[in-house]
């Protein structure tokens, strides 16, 4: 008698969240779905059982091979109901269930009776069926009727058949394109929808052809177009024939630019917005062009609905990017939004405004962002953040409400992302605004004495340490840093120590306190806490008020100027091979190793392939190395200071492949030749490369190690030594001959000949030139390592570098002609800029460190010039770095 | 280059995020489980708008979407980056209102579920693999229920509707010229 009690509990659950659906299974459905198989069909009821199908469908059960089919079969029976509603979800479940080839046979014939039906709907809906689950080969028998309903009088049948045409010219061109004149008749209709699917179809038909585009849009532009969608893929169209032909040189006016102008006046919003949008885009765009547009979005931007101020303000907020006194118009419009409900278009305008701001409006400015920033995400106020920065930098003399701003926002609640986004905020401005460090540091101290994230914290006394001995009244900020050691967890502690040496080393008055602070840290409970005050109490001298070596200074303050990764290799190896011998940080590679490209793939759609991962890639230096130490010959040549990359000396598939690797030592270059024999039916012997150095004077050969055979397709290497002046970037021109002795190889037994033939193979010239004398070492912190070189040995000199496509290619020219490594990031020039300034460091030959600093400027005519200015431990190298500049 | 204005998804959740009919025309969600955690994670970013009386618009992704809310039931329609925002909320608003007229104003959750053929129906009218089909209510709506008639309903009134209708067209036209 329970049965009933549960039963009335369920009844009232299903009160509360009723459903149709509630309870459903598979199993019970699959079985319901044999009433598709009763010879008197109950339309209803099939109905009912089509929807459940399709919900289970539509809510991610995934029914197996056998279920699908089974239902698939059961489902064609029902082409038999007269029901139109019936037929509606036939069609449906037809498509989700999206049956298999051999399936696909079955329904066809239905299906094309369907299409042939006097009734619009059942024309319509069995060609969109028909061509989704339909392959090529029954294209061919159906393309007849899919070429009629094209221009079918009902606009629903002729869309149908215009979209399927649009989605099967995906798999099968060659037969939609079959169809172009009754396409293109279709485009004369006088229903909207049609002609818009028309010209989808019509221009995907003929996008490769650029003339065939250009008259479409020629013919349309000033033809009639109905629907306003298709008005918006007509400006499409239009933007991508004037992105082709680009500007009437001699009339400066760009062709169709008056009808997307004219688009502007259009009744229909999403056209004036596509219009707009489309003319902010043109490339080169001219203020007189742009005008007409920013006008449009302007009045959007108080439009009452919130997508179509989304639009305007983001449209806006990339123009301002290139041109932001155009957009300086709108600013009135653009404040409103700051309060906007939508927090998306609010973000959007604000980073507007600091793009477009002037110096006298960012008070104002500043004061409604305060009121913003309490109520949005963290993503937003980080962009936020962001362009306060950069507003910042523009306008230094107004770093003083900017620091406020900062400093306030970092005392309130907020993420570390965020909260890391206004830390680096204040350390460059306090890097590049000099007035605004002393305010800035203190901002920052406050920030650590309450600070939850451990990361910033110790980059905050990181930094602290370089900065803070070098302001007027450095003792003020020691109570911060002594603070940490008291109160905060062991990594702070140890990075607090190390900011109080710097200080102790730097400010000779504050030594002895600091030295009273170092000696209580000695009975902290972390090791590292105790190592490094340990370290610092004895290398800082005996306490008293005396000058720090300049020795200390260097290992405080100096940058590791050894790549971190080639470190952590070479410690490992030591590690492995226990010895007597103290580890050596010379003994640690210095140069770069570039990265392998790895292709980034789309999260998802590629399952990770089973099996062992790739074999990590091994070091090419130190596999060199290895190689090289091995041959007797040029055992004596001493430390190698460079390995170029391959430079490739035959064409792609040639019988022989060789390419060469140049070795950079003291007093040697070796070059060493990988090659490989591609020819199966031939055994290289005693294979030498024969090199003519009468173009490369200042070399002498020494000494060449022969290969003594080269089987197929096994790569093997020969080398050649040459001896070279010490000191000197000696350069010159080779040309190789490669020199062998040919054997004959019976391919199926594989054994070669005894006689073989004298052969000789012309390779291609390469050279020694400057930058392989160069090393790429790249510098943490390159104003830092800037200014502690002796400024006396700074070399500078302007270049003119002649008309250039863009700067970006300019500065990549020189980056590869002197061979150093780029620093910060500043390799990367942003677009369209007509100034930028790039950093690069490395080792020249003979351990000396070389500090590039280049300014780049562009006028009107593309005229590029440099400013060069070289810093190094050898005055002869800043003046060797400016021969190569001026002779490259 | 595909140029064609597309729809990447039409979402269709009930008040606490679950679907109540989702479909999605790309192959940028190829899970299901990646397809409900973009649902998810739609919902949550925007459960404390105020969608009621005009469509609202955000970025996820990468995405644009276009979303309004009635009752218990979240409309969404996504796009991307590049697409025009208007073409997406012209299609919402077809969606909207087509349901709108199928539930005969009843539009909530329940409701829904309860004619969720003509909701599936009403989406496959007016986006076919992500490529707009039609947008105006009225025209999806009457698609979608000349079907639905009981089988009994004589072959001559949906012809007759189908006048009316073409003669509405007609009588416009004139009337614009």
């Amino acid at each position: 008698m329970a049965q009933p009690l549960v039963k009335k509990d369920d009844d009232r659950d299903e009160e509360a969240d009723y459903s149709p659906f509630l309870g459903i299974e598979k199993g019970a459905v699959l079985q319901d779905a044999r009433v598709f198989n009763d010879p008197q069909l109950d339309a209803r009821r099939c109905s009912q059982v089509i929807t459940k199908l399709l919900y289970l469908l539509n809510q991610g059960d995934s029914f197996t091979k056998v279920e699908a089919t089974e239902v698939f079969f059961a489902v064609t029976k029902l082409f038999q109901s007269k029901d139109n509603g019936l037929r509606r979800m036939v069609y449906l479940i037809i498509k989700d269930l999206s049956p298999s080839a051999d399936e696909v046979i079955i329904v066809t014939s239905s299906l094309m009776k369907d299409m042939n039906s006097r009734t619009d709907m059942y024309r319509a809906n069995a060609i969109r069926v028909l061509c989704r689950i339909t392959d090529g080969t029954l294209l061919t028998q159906i393309e007849r009727y899919l070429k009629q309903a094209i221009v079918d009088k009902n606009p629903v049948v002729a869309s149908a058949a215009l979209v399927s045409g649009i989605h099967l010219l995906q798999t099968t061109p060659e037969i939609v394109k079959r169809w172009s004149n009754e396409v293109q008749e279709a485009v004369q209709s006088r229903a909207a929808l049609v002609q818009f699917h028309a010209l989808a179809l019509l221009h995907q038909i003929r996008q490769n052809d650029r003339l065939a585009v250009s008259k479409l849009v020629t013919s349309l532009t000033k033809g009639t177009v109905r629907s306003p969608l298709a008005q918006c893929l007509l400006i499409r169209y239009t933007s991508q024939v004037i992105r082709e032909t680009g500007v009437n040189s001699q009339t400066g006016d760009r062709p169709f630019y008056d009808y997307l102008e004219s688009c502007l006046r259009h009744k229909a919003e999403m056209v004036i917005f596509e219009a707009a949008k489309a003319i902010t885009e043109l490339s080169n765009v001219t203020t007189r062009e742009l005008t007409p547009a920013i006008t449009v979005l302007q009045l959007l931007l108080s439009s009452s609905k919130p997508v179509l101020r989304f639009a305007a303000v983001r449209t806006l907020n990339k123009v301002a990017m290139t041109h932001p006194m155009a957009v300086t118009n709108c600013n009135i419009d653009m404040e409103s939004l700051i309060s906007d409900q939508n927090r998306s278009i609010a973000t959007l305008a604000i980073t507007t405004l600091l793009k477009t701001g002037n110096e006298s409006s960012v008070d104002r400015l500043m004061k409604q962002i305060t009121n913003f920033m309490s109520d949005i995400a963290d993503e937003f106020k980080i962009v936020v953040v962001e362009a306060i920065r950069s507003l910042c930098l523009k306008f230094p003399l107004k770093y003083r409400s900017l620091m406020n701003f900062l400093s306030n926002i970092l005392r309130e609640e907020g993420g570390f992302e965020y909260k890391k986004a206004i830390v680096d905020s204040i350390v460059i401005l306090i890097r590049d605004i000099p007035d605004a460090k002393e305010s800035g540091l203190l901002h920052l101290c406050e920030f650590i004495e309450d600070c939850e994230f451990t990361y910033l914290s110790t980059q905050i006394l990181h930094f602290l340490g370089n900065e803070g001995p070098k302001t007027s009244d450095p003792s003020k900020y020691i109570r911060y840093i002594y603070n940490r050691v008291i109160l905060e967890n062991a990594t702070v502690r140890a990075s607090a120590v190390s900011t109080l040496a710097k200080f102790g080393a730097l400010v000779d008055s504050l030594k002895p306190r600091i030295f009273i602070l170092l000696r209580r840290c000695l009975f902290d409970n972390d090791d590292e806490v105790r190592d490094r005050a340990t370290l610092y109490l004895n290398s800082l001298g005996d306490g008293s008020v005396a000058e720090t070596d300049k020795d200390v200074k260097e290992f405080l303050f100096g940058s590791l100027d050894i790549p971190l990764t080639n470190m952590e290799t070479t410690l490992r190896n030591y590690a492995q091979n226990p010895t007597e011998e103290p580890f050596d940080i010379d003994s640690v590679p210095r140069e770069v190793k570039s990265l392998p490209l790895v292709e980034k793939k789309a999260p998802g759609k590629k399952p990770t392939p089973l099996g062992p991962p790739p074999p990590a890639p091994t070091s090419a230096s130190d596999a060199y190395e290895r190689i090289l130490s091995t041959i007797p010959e040029f055992a004596n040549f001493g430390k190698l200071f460079k390995s170029s990359v391959p430079v490739e000396l035959t064409e792609a598939e040639t019988e022989y492949a060789v390419n060469v690797v140049k070795h950079i030592f003291d007093h040697h270059v070796v070059f060493q030749y990988n090659c490989t024999n591609t020819i199966p039916e031939q055994l290289l012997e005693n294979v030498t490369v024969i090199v003519d150095a009468s173009e490369a004077e200042e070399f002498s050969e020494v000494g060449v190690k022969p290969l003594k055979s080269l089987p197929y397709d096994t790569p093997a290497q020969t080398f050649v030594a040459f001896e070279r002046p010490e000191g000197v970037p000696s350069v010159g021109k080779f040309s190789n001959t490669l020199r062998f002795t040919v054997k004959e190889v019976d391919t199926s037994t594989g054994e070669a000949e005894d006689d073989g033939v004298e052969d000789e193979y012309q390779l291609e010239d390469f050279e020694v030139v400057a930058a392989d004398y160069i090393l790429k070492v790249g510098v943490s912190n390159f104003r830092n390592a800037w200014e502690s070189m002796d400024p006396d040995t700074e070399r500078v000199d302007e270049y003119g570098l002649g008309p250039r496509e863009s700067l970006v290619e300019a500065v990549n020219a020189v980056i590869s002609l002197l061979g150093l490594q780029p620093c910060e990031g500043t390799e990367t020039v942003p677009n369209n800029s007509r100034s930028h300034t790039c950093l690069l460091s490395g080792v020249y030959i003979g351990n000396v460190k070389v500090l590039v600093r280049l300014s780049f400027g562009m006028d009107s005519s593309k005229e590029v010039a440099m400013k060069l200015a070289v810093r190094s431990d050898d005055v002869n190298v800043s003046e060797a770095l400016h021969e190569i500049v001026a002779s490259g | 280059m595909n140029l064609c204005p597309a729809v990447k998804n039409i979402l269709l959740l009930d008040s606490e995020g679950n679907r109540v009919a989702s479909k999605f025309f790309t192959d940028d969600w190829p899970t299901n489980k990646a397809k409900e955690a973009f649902e998810k994670a739609v919902f949550t970013k925007t459960q404390k708008t105020n969608a009621r009386t005009e469509a609202e618009i955000t970025m996820f992704e990468d995405n644009i979407i276009v979303y309004k809310f009635v009752q218990d039931l979240h409309f969404f329609v996504t796009g991307g980056e590049d697409e025009n925002e208007m073409i997406l909320a012209t299609v919402l608003q077809g969606l909207f209102d087509a349901v709108a007229i199928l539930l005969r104003d009843n539009v909530d959750k329940r409701e829904a579920l309860e004619n969720l053929d003509l909701i599936l129906l009403c989406i496959d009218e007016i986006v076919d693999g992500g490529i707009i089909l039609e947008t105006d209510a009225s025209s999806i709506a009457s698609k979608v229920s000349t079907n639905s008639i009981d089988s009994a309903a004589p072959l001559s009134e949906q012809t007759l509707s189908q006048a009316l209708t073409t003669a509405r067209e007609h009588f416009v036209r004139s009337l614009l010229q």
